[in-house]
């Protein structure tokens, strides 16, 4: 028997309810077997239950397969597998420092020029952009979104990186590697792949979320506030930065995070870009590794459990890194969507 | 004209140029990178590519195994994910909308729907691959099925709350049982809003590299057999395009040109049922 809680439980529907079996019962050309579509309709109610559990369950498989595949380089390399950056695996010694550089200082890089673009995009898009031209430009900002990574990662290999390395990279090395204090960031020769690369790359990937969330949460602002800031004399900019900018700031960190979750979890436009070493160099045109890119590129090769289990090992460090910024995301918007809803 | 009035106008003016500039840079990247891909995609494109299977280096060839292999794949991917995904969209838009079990989901699922795809590779890896002792297809499959289920659910549960009531009431009252009229009423419904999340869930998995890398791995031959390594799209680019020969470079260009055209067409008509489905 389906559970009746899921039905309104008023007099009267009770009362067409039985006034309805009634009938069914009583006219013989309407045959409806009823304890069949009990049956039937419990089967679907929890045969859709046990999908939504399935969820769930990929969730739990997922950090426990993760878990079992790392238990082996955990036990031999204990808590110094997050703190050392060798990597070596004739003599099988690994370490995942130098990954988890290369995640984070590719994914800041990105975040640092997506986030101010994105914004500024946004604000042209909700502001300033005429009417008819506003539908095409959120098109073409989602389509970019939708450009699968390989297709990053070939062009960048290709297109961008021979191109910054005859343009962009030398400017850098002459220009800002002769400034005190940050010269080392920009020293060496301009190998074209590397660090920098991989965080343009990513910078490309992610500024279209960041675009698309922040357009949808300053849509959302209601039109009395800004009349209002208007009808003082704000200027333009001055309504974005003092009016929708605050009104929406939960909403954009939450976008700001959720282009995060990708920059650190990309694998393949980055793997085609970064130059796979193993080593923290103080320079961004140095070639470098991130995380998913030391596993896309070695793990196939991969000889002997040990350096297989240290290479799921970085896959369950990823994972947890992403969780917690996913997470955060969500449960920024989530309270943004509560509040305008 | 005060000075700070001035100042402020400047200021304003500025704004609205940088924005501008922003919005000028970043569709420049989609002219950008659709310009390259044509350039250097549509000189291989013809109809030895479609015909032929991969080459060895220095041979000339086709993508045909890889074409196939992904056509096999995503198939796989979506019969395995849609179901269970529109199943576990109904759940959480019919039965437990205000059910605490919905909203865990919905918290997972949406972390689920942006997880790094690497990481689903390395699980299946684990749970399929490791045990069975040898890549296969069916893994691959797999994988991409991880995830297409995330998208299903999401689009599957936004689209059924969309139903306006009344439906649902109307179908109760005349004796449909709660199953019956889901199966009839809701998901006729929210058809167009339904097949849109399938065609982005395939425009999603049709350019994924890194769950397949080890699952499926690749075939430098004809073969539809699911217990079999299989050459998918993906994985043929990510090889052709590092290796040194101009042959595979050339015909990873075209692959990745042959995927983009797809992704476009796929997200085009995703958009435009649902726009249609607007106007009705």
């Amino acid at each position: 028997m389906p559970r009746r809680d899921q039905y309104p439980r008023t007099a009267a529907f009770s009362a067409a309810r039985q006034r309805h079996t009634l009938l069914v019962h009583g006219a013989t050309k309407i045959r409806i077997d009823e304890p069949r579509f009990h049956l039937g309709d419990a089967t679907f109610r929890h045969v859709t239950r046990a999908a939504a559990f399935g969820v769930l369950v990929i969730l739990g498989t997922v950090i426990a397969a993760l878990i079992q595949g790392s238990l082996p380089a955990l036990r031999t390399f204990g808590f110094g597998f997050l703190t050392t950056d060798r990597w070596n695996p004739v003599t099988e010694k690994f370490g995942a420092l130098a990954p988890i550089y290369g995640t984070l200082v590719t994914s800041i890089i990105a975040m640092l020029i997506a986030v101010p673009v994105g914004l500024m995009i946004a604000f042209f898009l909700t502001e300033l952009c005429p009417q008819w031209l506003r539908r095409p430009i959120g098109i073409a900002i989602e389509l970019l979104a939708g450009i699968p990574s390989i297709i990053y990662g070939i062009w960048g290999l290709f297109v961008f990186a021979p191109v910054l390395q005859d343009t962009l990279q030398p400017f850098l090395i002459n220009t800002l590697g002769n400034v005190p204090m940050i010269a080392p960031l920009f020293a060496g020769p301009p190998y074209g792949i590397g660090i920098l690369t991989a965080g343009l790359i990513l910078t490309i990937m992610v500024l279209p979320f960041v675009t698309a969330i922040s357009r949808d949460v300053f849509e959302a602002v209601p039109a009395v506030l800004k009349e209002a800031a208007y009808g003082v004399g704000c200027t333009t900019w001055e309504v974005v930065r003092y009016v929708v900018l605050p009104y929406t700031r939960v909403g954009v960190i939450g976008g700001v995070m959720l282009g995060l979750g990708r920059a650190l979890g990309e694998t393949m436009a980055v793997t085609f870009v970064i130059g796979n070493a193993h080593r923290i160099l103080a320079s961004l045109l140095a070639p470098g590794t991130t995380i998913s890119a030391s596993i896309a590129n070695e793990f196939t090769e991969a000889v002997g459990d040990l350096y297989t289990s240290s290479l799921i090992a970085l896959g369950l460090i990823l994972f947890v890194i992403t969780f917690i910024v996913l997470a955060a995301a969500r449960y920024l918007l989530r309270r943004i969507e509560l509040r305008i809803g | 004209m005060s000075a700070r009035y001035a100042a402020r106008r400047r200021n304003n003016a500025v704004a609205l140029a940088l924005s501008l500039c922003a919005t000028a840079f970043g569709l420049g990247w989609l002219v950008l990178i659709l310009f390259s891909l044509l350039w250097h995609g549509l000189s291989g494109l013809s109809l030895s590519v479609f015909t032929q299977m991969t080459p060895p280096p220095g041979a000339s060839g086709g993508l045909l195994n890889p074409i196939v292999g992904s056509l096999i794949l995503t198939v796989l991917a979506v019969g395995i994910g849609t179901p269970i995904g529109i199943l576990a969209g109904t759940y959480m838009a019919e039965y437990g909308r205000y059910d605490p079990l919905t909203s865990i989901v919905r918290f997972i699922n949406d972390i689920l729907l942006s997880a790094p795809s690497i990481v689903v590779g390395l699980f299946i890896y684990e749970v399929m691959v490791a045990p069975m002792g040898h890549f296969s297809g069916l893994a691959g499959g797999v994988a991409l099925a991880v995830i297409v289920i995330p998208v299903v659910v999401r689009t599957t549960e936004d689209m059924l709350t969309l139903v306006p009531n009344a439906l649902r009431e109307a179908a109760t009252s005349i004796g449909l049982p709660r199953s019956m009229s889901i199966i009839r009423i809701g998901y006729r419904a929210a058809r167009a809003g339904m097949v849109t999340g399938v065609l982005l869930a395939v425009a999603r998995i049709s350019g994924e590299t890194a769950p397949l890398l080890f699952t499926s791995l690749n075939n430098q031959f004809w073969s539809t057999n699911l217990n079999a390594p299989m050459a998918s799209l993906p994985v043929i680019i990510f090889q052709f395009a590092l290796s040194p020969y101009k042959d595979w470079q050339s015909l990873a260009w075209t692959g990745a040109l042959i995927i983009t055209l797809a992704v476009l067409v796929l997200s085009i008509t995703a958009r435009s049922l649902v726009a249609s489905g607007k106007q009705s």
